[in-house]
């Protein structure tokens, strides 16, 4: 599976910036972006701090099409600060979220794909980028009435904060081996346990819980793919062709609460109890 | 953070534009626009202060040199540096031009 050969012929994913990875994803590579980085809308808030912009803020926002249907890609860039979302980028996904559902009331299919690559809120601009979460929560939680909204974790940054609970508000989710989703970010829980509890170097020890492999074992998540272009793109298609979904995984906290109930934390939680509380409900 | 504007001889406006890179450790996001001919501009934006003098030498070499010289075509271009090595910035440069001939797919 990992032989040499195998690796040279993939087409990596995971490696790719924001419009590499849309680029892979639309029919022939073809797309046209909205608020382009020419039109130099960068954050206002950033500069003050001392902090180099990014012409696009992070977020790359490119309508095209996959197998012929209307689709619009929500790109977040995670080499750029964290892939942290501040006003600037994320009013461009929310906006972007709500005129794929003004298009699907006019009889336009237009599909969202997100490409979470995010540690969350941008902490320069704080309240700003927790506002312009919950307005993208909200927008998926509308489009979703219309079309699945399919969200991608290919890492190496995972997705993180606010945006784990956006991604978790999508009807479907596709990660790979390099993936990480968690409400907190290893740093973060690493601060508040103690290193003794979880230790944020650890990498084994990390993916073992929050890894794109667990995340799939789990039923948490509904593609598992290598890291190559193409097993990408297949994998939305497929999910697409399955329309919406009967439940919105969100929808069904009751399932995951019952699950959870079970789980007695006086034992030292390890990733096959986490198996199998998702699993079979057991684990106590 | 520090600001820089440097000045080049060019040829002809150039034919569209491009952009390539991001503001990502050791990496930097180049932006190139067609500007009037006969004069590129370069306007930089660094987080690493006290460099000038570096980024001077590393875009003479581009503009003066043999990368795109003073028959170049005539671009405005916008960098946006987070701490790149001269080297990487000659190979964005050169990546960003090279994007010109090429389909840029998205900047159209």
């Amino acid at each position: 599976m990992t032989s040499a050969a195998a690796l040279l012929a993939r087409d990596s994913f995971v490696e790719l910036d924001a419009r590499g990875r849309i680029r892979a994803l639309f029919d022939g590579g073809r797309f046209r972006e909205l608020i382009d980085p020419f039109e130099r809308v960068t954050s206002p808030w950033l500069l003050r701090q001392g902090v180099v912009t990014q012409s696009d803020d992070g977020v790359v926002v490119a309508k095209g099409e996959i197998e012929g249907q209307p689709a619009v890609i929500l790109a977040i860039e995670g080499a750029f600060q964290g892939g942290s979302l501040g006003e600037v980028g994320g009013a461009k996904i929310a906006g972007a979220l709500e005129l794929a559902v003004q298009d699907n009331e006019r009889g336009i299919p237009t599909r969202a794909l997100i490409l979470f690559e995010t540690g969350g809120v941008r902490l320069q601009e704080a309240n700003l980028g927790l506002a312009a979460i919950a307005e993208i929560h909200s927008a998926i939680v509308d489009l979703r009435r219309h079309q699945p909204v399919i969200g991608i974790v290919a890492g190496t940054v995972g997705c993180f904060g606010g945006m784990s609970i956006a991604a978790g508000l999508c009807s479907y989710l596709v990660v790979t081996r390099e993936a990480r989703l968690g409400l907190n970010g290893p740093q973060v829980i690493e601060q508040e346990a103690g290193i003794a509890e979880y230790d944020s170097r650890d990498r084994p020890f990390i993916w073992s819980f929050t890894g794109g492999e667990q995340r799939a074992r789990t039923g948490l998540v509904d593609a598992f793919v290598g890291d190559d272009c193409q097993a990408l793109r297949d994998a939305v298609i497929a999910l697409l062709v399955r329309g919406r979904p009967e439940v919105e995984r969100s929808d069904a906290y009751d399932h995951y609460l019952d699950r959870l109930s079970r789980y007695d934390p006086v034992r030292q939680v390890t990733p096959e109890i986490v198996r199998q509380v998702y699993e079979r409900g057991e684990g106590t | 953070m520090e600001k820089h504007q440097f000045q080049y001889t060019a040829g002809a406006p150039a034919a569209g534009r491009a952009v390539v890179g991001v503001v990502g450790s050791g990496d930097l996001e180049v932006l190139l626009e067609p500007a009037p001919a006969g004069l590129t501009t370069v306007r930089i934006t660094t987080s690493v202060d006290g460099y000038g003098k570096v980024w001077q030498a590393q875009l003479d070499r581009v503009f003066k040199g043999t990368t795109v010289g003073p028959g170049g075509p005539a671009v405005a271009l916008e960098i946006n540096d987070f701490g790149a090595t001269p080297g990487v910035v000659g190979m964005r440069i050169a990546q960003v031009f090279g994007a010109l001939g090429a389909d840029a797919g998205a900047v159209s």
